[in-house]
């Protein structure tokens, strides 16, 4: 083993490392006396200079390199990814900073980094227990970030059902893992497939199928493990919520269809209408319609925005699983491409809820009566990504979703099989439309009452927002741009 | 060239967003510029189309190679005719809200907005980028409604939001659908028009998907039973609101029935074409039947917009020229008549005595305070009944012969159902101007009406100039219609009809 080339394929990850340190010793020393203002500022530079430093490591390697067989696998796509991961950690970083909701910055901005880091290694792994390492990396940070509100009961509240309910996956993922281990008498994904590959669908991997999509239905906050989600969403400081939304959805989907399509290989089944096979398609094809219908369904009666975007995330995960189950050449790109627009959708719209948050003491759906008087140009951002997330064209969610539908549909072109999830998918994305329309009904119809001041919305956030509504608009139009690197 | 018109109204609305806020008098002239401009563009593009009968390419580049997608505007005959249509409708439609003085420049904004999807729609020959223009409509109906609105604006608001977002969605599952089959067929990926329309797809696939389509597509176009958004959209909406969507909005509904359905599908139309028929027919004799018992004003002409549009998919249904011809005319004679008559109703007489109520007006003697109005609504009216000389006689008239070789029975319907339209009119211009009941003691004289004003009286005399114009010389737009059938986009849809 050359310590040198693992060095080389690792170094974006070191660099981060590097930068969390760093992170840490200035909010400690330079910054110690100062405003929790100036300190937010200082860090996200810090951090953001270090991202940009790491993103750049990235793209000096962009070769494709094995050094430690399926530990650490770097190629081209995952590059890519590991860049947009760092895109979006950025852009969470950005809108932390106008965030008042703690005293101790430096670990605030040290965790989302090493969230990240955990997110990159993740989308490296081709090998189970690299994959459990960098999964636990993520969620410990997440469940710190969602608890950094130590003055909101329901923050502290919200990170103990997510840890209780992240623990519980984990056992169940570690589970599957070990009886994957146990079958085929290895840890690494083609290994585990070519071993498997003959021996049929045995009671023991059905059952290794069920637990990993267990745990990782948890990760993406899928229908019937998705009861941390809403709670987590509305306790949790708004960008620790955006980053469990976003950087965290990327890659656990990237991973979850790379486990299902390398580990499983072999173990398709078939979830076609009157063509059932049992196999992992179908266990997918039922959480996504479930996740689909009541992420849905309970999105209507939210009275909380973050509520609603939680139970909305729980209806784009039961979308995002259609991409994981077509299984096709094509496929892979069509969900990423879903995945990574919607977390720049999503980012944006909890960076909205966060200024409104600040400005008007709440997130209630009420909060926002008013808001394009009081100030323009965030309810013009509030109507990209809510329409985005709608799939209003020419918006980057409708692309995403037309990309994800049709190659579901396109999987068994000679029957059709799939349309009916596909039918589904699409009635359900027509419900979602009112409840989105509820909110931006309060934004842009209803007044805000009587000498409500206009809100003042910080430079750098504002500028954040703009910039990801410019992105949401501009995959939509040229979706080419990033369909091209997937 | 005529691509410039959606680019002018998107433009415009950029253009009115960086106005200042209280720039009232700025945004409506500008509005009205960029109205102005986009119809010039759309007259001058269509007087310039050489052949009128061929898909004449504007603009054709690859937008999304991966599934086959291209930016491919084009325009044939039926695509001039609505251009021309929207561009008429969005002039006139401004001329009727010089009076808004609430956020001037946010409801230009969106109704320009608004605008620009439509001609979009009508220019589009990738079924994708339709799609997308056709979709890209509903936001801003759905504020202009909600916010400039009347009585029940936000339920109104909704519900035709809804309506079009569910209706666009079975599009879309039977878009994706049929992609799928045409790739697998075909062997590549292709969104293009012309090229689908080559693709026969299996009976079976035609069998479900095209009522799919077309009822998606129907829903806009008001098609009985899908047509309850129509009424309460309509008098939910401000008076361009309501002008625009029944002048253009649900004309995008008729053109996406013919445009997509029924040339992706022929076959599949054939198999539904009686019941198509028959719910046209339903449509049109409800529509008229409620129309008759209304006692809101507005509502009288949202319903008669029901049975009018029944009518158009009448023609549709009936799979020869002259019929279709027909029901294109339809699409632009209802288009100015019904956007007169909701300017008389919303703008002339209810801003001003604050009432749609027939018990109210039929003591206001609005026919002597209001003489232009009175007159303009006689004039939009007989249009509307389809006295010959106005644009409905001739669009109807055709309507009813290309239906008399396939459905007889239906004709003599749809034809009870012109006399009932006839009636409502009718009553509805002696109640609301010409009647006796004796003024009410406490009548408005102490305030007197403001009287009609300038903008208004050239939007009027616009529009009745169109319906006269083109029902006198309706072969200014058929000479450009009746080539479009010989195309080879229609010819699988006419090839195994009658005639």
């Amino acid at each position: 083993m050359n310590y040198l080339e693992v060095l080389r394929a690792a170094a974006p990850e070191t660099a981060l490392a590097i930068t969390v340190l760093m992170v840490l010793a200035v909010d400690l020393t330079a910054l110690r006396g100062e405003s929790i203002e100036r300190r937010f500022l200082t860090g996200a530079l810090v951090s953001i200079i270090g991202c940009l430093m790491a993103a750049m490591f990235t793209f000096l390697h962009f070769g494709s390199t094995d050094p430690l067989h399926g530990l650490l696998v770097v190629d081209p796509r995952t590059n890519f990814l590991k860049v947009v991961l760092l895109a979006l950690t950025v852009f969470t970083v950005l809108i932390s900073t106008s965030g008042k909701f703690t005293g101790h910055v430096g670990e605030y901005l040290a965790l989302v980094l090493l969230g990240t880091i955990g997110l990159m290694l993740l989308v490296s792994a081709e090998d189970l227990l690299m994959i459990f390492i960098s999964l636990e990396l993520v969620s410990l940070s997440l469940y710190v970030l969602t608890a950094f509100n130590k003055r909101n009961a329901r923050s502290s509240e919200a990170a103990l059902k997510y840890f209780l309910f992240g623990g519980m996956s984990a056992a169940f993922l570690l589970f599957g893992f070990s009886l994957l281990y146990g079958l085929s008498g290895s840890t690494n994904l083609p290994q585990i497939a070519a071993n498997l590959a003959g021996r049929g669908l045995d009671p023991l991997l059905l059952v290794a199928i069920v637990t990993t999509v267990i745990g990782f239905g948890f990760k993406v906050a899928a229908v019937p493990f998705h009861l941390w989600a809403p709670d987590a969403y509305e306790g949790a400081p708004t960008p620790s919520a955006a980053f469990i939304a976003s950087g965290s959805k990327v890659a656990s989907f990237y991973i979850l269809a790379k486990i299902l399509k390398l580990g499983f290989a072999g173990a398709e089944g078939s979830a076609v209408w009157h063509g059932y096979v049992s196999g992992w398609t179908p266990v997918i094809a039922v959480v996504a319609a479930l996740s689909m219908v009541l992420g849905n369904l309970t999105a209507i009666v939210q009275s909380s925005v973050k509520r609603l975007l939680a139970y909305s995330a729980i209806a784009h995960a039961g979308y995002m699983l259609l991409g994981v189950l077509a299984n096709t050449p094509s496929s892979q790109s069509a969900l990423l491409f879903y995945v990574i627009t919607y977390a720049l959708t999503v980012l944006g719209a909890f960076g909205v809820v966060t200024v409104v948050e600040e400005a008007t003491g709440g997130d209630a759906i009420k909060n926002f009566a008013g808001l394009s008087r009081r100030a323009p140009g965030l309810s013009l951002c509030l109507l990209v990504f809510l329409l985005s997330l709608a799939g209003i064209p020419p918006l980057a969610g409708f692309i995403g979703k037309f990309f994800v539908f049709s190659a579901a549909v396109g999987a068994d072109a000679d029957h059709l099989g799939l349309l009916w999830l596909v039918i589904l998918a699409i009635v359900m994305s027509a419900v979602s439309f009112y409840y989105y329309l509820q909110v931006l009904k309060q934004a842009w119809v209803l007044d805000a009452s009587e000498g409500a001041p206009a809100i003042k919305v910080p430079p750098v956030m504002m500028l954040t927002l703009v910039l990801l509504a410019v992105l949401v608009v501009l995959l939509g139009c040229a979706p080419g741009l990033l369909l091209r690197c997937l | 060239m005529l691509a410039w018109t959606i680019y002018i109204s998107f433009i415009g609305v950029l253009v009115l967003m960086l106005l200042p806020r209280e720039a009232a008098r700025a945004a409506r002239i500008i509005a009205l510029l960029t109205a102005i401009a986009g119809c010039v563009v759309a007259f001058a593009g269509a007087v310039q189309q050489a052949n009128p009968g061929e898909v004449t390419t504007i603009i054709k580049v690859p937008w999304i190679p991966a599934i086959g997608a291209s930016y491919y505007l084009a325009a044939d005959g039926i695509s001039l005719v609505l251009v021309v249509l929207t561009g008429l409708a969005a002039i006139a439609g401004i001329l009727f809200s010089w009076n808004i003085e609430k956020r001037t420049k946010e409801f230009f904004a969106f109704y320009l907005a608004l605008i620009g999807g439509v001609y979009g729609v009508f220019l589009s020959f990738d079924v994708l980028l339709l799609f997308v223009f056709y979709e890209l409509t509903i936001i801003p109906k759905y504020f202009l409604i909600a916010r400039w609105g009347s009585t029940r604006k936000e339920y109104g608001a909704m519900k035709l939001a809804l309506y079009s977002f569910v209706g666009s969605h079975l599009v879309l599952i039977g878009l994706i659908a049929a992609w799928v089959v045409a790739r697998a067929q075909t062997g590549h990926a292709s969104l293009d028009l012309l090229e689908l329309s080559k693709v026969s797809f299996p009976l079976g696939f035609q069998h479900w998907v095209f009522p799919l389509v077309f009822v998606g597509f129907a829903i806009l176009a008001g098609l009985w039973p899908f047509h309850t958004w129509a009424p309460t959209g309509h008098v939910a909406a401000p008076t361009a609101g309501s002008m625009l969507l029944a002048g253009v909005v649900m004309k995008l509904g008729a053109y996406g029935c013919l445009r997509v359905a029924m040339v992706l599908f022929p076959e599949g139309v054939r198999m539904w074409q009686g019941e198509i028929a028959a719910l046209a027919v339903i449509g049109i004799i409800y529509g008229a039947g409620v129309a008759l018992v209304q006692k809101d004003f507005k509502f009288v002409i949202g319903y008669s917009s029901v049975s009018h549009m029944g009518f158009v998919l009448l023609g549709l249904a009936t799979l020869n020229t002259i019929g279709l011809s027909g029901a294109v005319l339809q699409m632009f004679s209802h288009g100015i008549i019904a956007g007169l008559l909701f300017a008389v109703v919303g703008r002339m007489v209810y801003d001003r005595t604050h009432t749609r109520d027939f018990n109210d007006l039929q003591t206001m003697q609005l026919g002597r305070l209001l003489p232009f109005a009175g007159v303009t609504f006689v004039l939009a009216g007989v249009a509307s009944m389809g006295l010959p000389g106005f644009s409905g006689f001739v669009a109807e008239l055709q309507i009813l012969m290309g239906a008399w070789k396939v459905f007889p029975m239906a004709t003599i319907l749809a034809g009870v159902g012109i006399v009932v339209g006839a009636a409502y009119i009718l009553r509805a211009m002696q109640k609301a101007f010409y009647s006796d009941a004796p003024a009410a003691a406490k009548s408005g004289h102490d305030h007197p009406l403001e009287p009609i004003s300038v903008p208004e009286r050239i939007g009027a005399m616009m529009l009745i100039a169109a319906s006269l114009v083109i029902g006198l010389f309706p072969g200014l737009l058929l000479n450009w219609i009746q080539p479009c059938w010989n195309s080879p986009l229609f010819e699988r849809l006419l090839k195994g009809g009658s005639l």
